[in-house]
């Protein structure tokens, strides 16, 4: 905003911008005031805290939220994204490969798996053993938990090192090659070591995404010792006809993505000052 | 002897646009060639085409009696004896200025890392910039990053070095840096082929200069006669203009 005193037009501009400034800001906190004062009247404090915050079911949650639950979480998630992280390579390098036939299974993969839910994914995986008689994912319950966020973070996994590796400066590769070196040691000597720094911060989000995903292994079918907290708060919340376990789980979710994200977002910027 | 390059009837097109019309050139083993002329003539396309960074549409190009054009020519093993320095110099940013002239040697020749190592000292030093080996590119002036980018091709002992406009992406006050670097290269008998704009270079360094135009070479002979006495209109204009851009 100009602090420079604006000449008023004679006849007219009764409220200089300033003075309209303050009035819309004056409106916006009394909308404010109005919504959180129409909350607190209206809202049943009393039963909302009881549904969703009651302390002796939250307790009943531990210590197994974290000895089993979010342990089982992170299970699916690293594995998950180990797997995402080596498909999504594969797939990246098929996608920018001179193969014609490379680049069109790479992208088909990537259409699919990005196109449908992965909700889906988990659903057909649970039919995989009937598709493929005598076939079982190895690993059981986890391994069919990482498979599909597998399947799935590759696709994304996959575009995001595409444009990683694509970012890479031609002069790079044609530096490499004069030198000598052939096509496959220039990209792994030159061109991935530079793409995975391009690629931190959008992989740690990819991370993050992960990790909220692996809540459709409800859909397994899982229960007892595999149970992620997804699973875990909602089994605790119908035997006690309560949602506070599911808040609970939410909570424990959060203490994870929230410093990952900012995590991400510091990289970000780390990377836009240069190294 | 055979000659370090030899090009013929090199033809260059990019899609419909027809770069280069027809090059034949020679450079003998120990010579310093440089090619000047307006951009966009297709000099900096000609020097790709000696290691192939661009294949070439039509024409044969020998590397020291190798037919580099033959598509079953081992590519890798003849760009191993020909350095190349780039205008935008293109080390590798993730690298120190040591890693960078180190690593060709270790994955290509297969040297000992403390033989690459030797040689990689060695070849900063010569270039003047042993002080920065444990800098990243990023860290170094440009006309520091170009000194690192010559050791780099330095330490593969090429046989031959081509240059693409070594000094066009320096601040003026870094060019003479490189320019001397390459000076003493050349008069340690190193076989040069140098796309430049520096006609006091050319001048004083190159055995010949190359004036190309339109993608064709107008004229090919010592620098008295090419840039001292040209025969052709083109090259005289184009000489005023860069000598004298004030007219």
């Amino acid at each position: 905003m100009s602090d420079q005193p604006v000449a008023a037009a004679p006849g007219r501009a009764r409220l200089s911008p300033r003075k309209k400034q303050k009035i819309t800001r004056g409106t916006q906190y009394v909308v404010l005031g109005v919504v959180l004062g129409a909350l607190l009247l209206y809202v049943d404090w009393a039963s909302l805290s009881q549904n969703f915050a009651k302390g002796d079911v939250a307790e009943k949650a531990l210590p197994e939220l974290f000895t089993i639950a979010l342990r089982n979480t992170l299970i699916y998630t690293i594995g998950g994204f180990v797997l995402a992280f080596v498909l999504g390579l594969i797939f990246a390098l098929m996608r920018i490969s001179p193969v014609r036939p490379y680049r069109w299974i790479a992208t088909i993969y990537i259409e699919i798996f990005r196109g449908l839910p992965a909700l889906l994914i988990f659903l057909l995986i649970t039919f995989l053993p009937l598709a493929l008689p005598g076939f079982e994912v190895p690993g059981g319950t986890y391994g069919q938990g990482i498979l599909g966020l597998g399947l799935v973070g590759a696709a994304y996994q996959a575009e995001v090192f595409r444009a990683g590796l694509q970012a890479v400066p031609k002069g790079q590769t044609e530096a490499a090659r004069s030198l000598g070196m052939s096509a496959a040691r220039a990209q792994f000597t030159v061109v991935i070591p530079q793409a995975i720094r391009i690629v931190i911060p959008p992989t740690t989000n990819q991370f993050v995404s992960l990790l909220k995903d692996s809540s459709l292994v409800l859909f397994l079918g899982v229960s007892g010792q595999y149970v992620e907290l997804a699973k875990f708060g909602n089994d605790l919340a119908s035997q006690y006809a309560n949602a506070t376990p599911i808040m609970v789980a939410g909570l424990t979710y959060l203490i994870v993505t929230v410093p990952l994200g900012y995590l991400a977002t510091r990289l970000e910027k780390r990377k836009g000052s240069g190294r | 002897m055979t000659p370090a390059i030899e090009i013929k009837g090199l033809h260059k097109y990019f899609g419909a646009n027809e770069v280069l019309k027809g090059i034949d050139i020679t450079v003998e083993a120990g010579q310093v060639v440089c090619v000047v002329g307006p951009s966009g003539s297709g000099k900096s396309t000609l020097l790709r085409c000696v290691n192939l960074l661009e294949e070439p549409t039509e024409g044969t190009v020998h590397v020291e009696g190798i037919e580099v054009t033959d598509p079953d020519a081992d590519i890798d093993s003849v760009r191993r004896r020909i350095g190349m320095v780039f205008q935008q110099f293109n080390l590798f940013p993730h690298m120190t200025a040591l890693q960078n002239v180190m690593i060709s040697q270790r994955r290509v020749l297969k040297r000992s890392s403390k033989e690459a190592e030797i040689v990689a000292r060695d070849n900063l030093n010569k270039v003047g910039v042993s002080d920065k080996c444990d800098a990243y590119p990023s860290q170094l002036s440009g006309g520091q990053q170009q000194r690192v980018a010559i050791a780099r091709a330095l330490a593969m002992d090429p046989d031959l070095m081509l240059f693409d406009e070594p000094t066009s992406a320096l601040d003026p006050e870094l060019v003479g840096d490189v320019l001397a670097v390459m000076r003493k290269l050349a008069e340690e008998g190193m076989t040069m082929l140098v796309v430049t704009h520096e006609m006091g270079f050319a001048r004083e360094v190159a055995d010949r200069v190359v004036f190309m135009d339109g993608g064709v070479i107008v004229e090919d002979g010592p620098p008295a006669q090419v840039i001292g006495d040209p025969q052709h209109e083109r090259t005289r204009s184009f000489l005023k203009r860069v000598l004298h851009p004030e007219g």
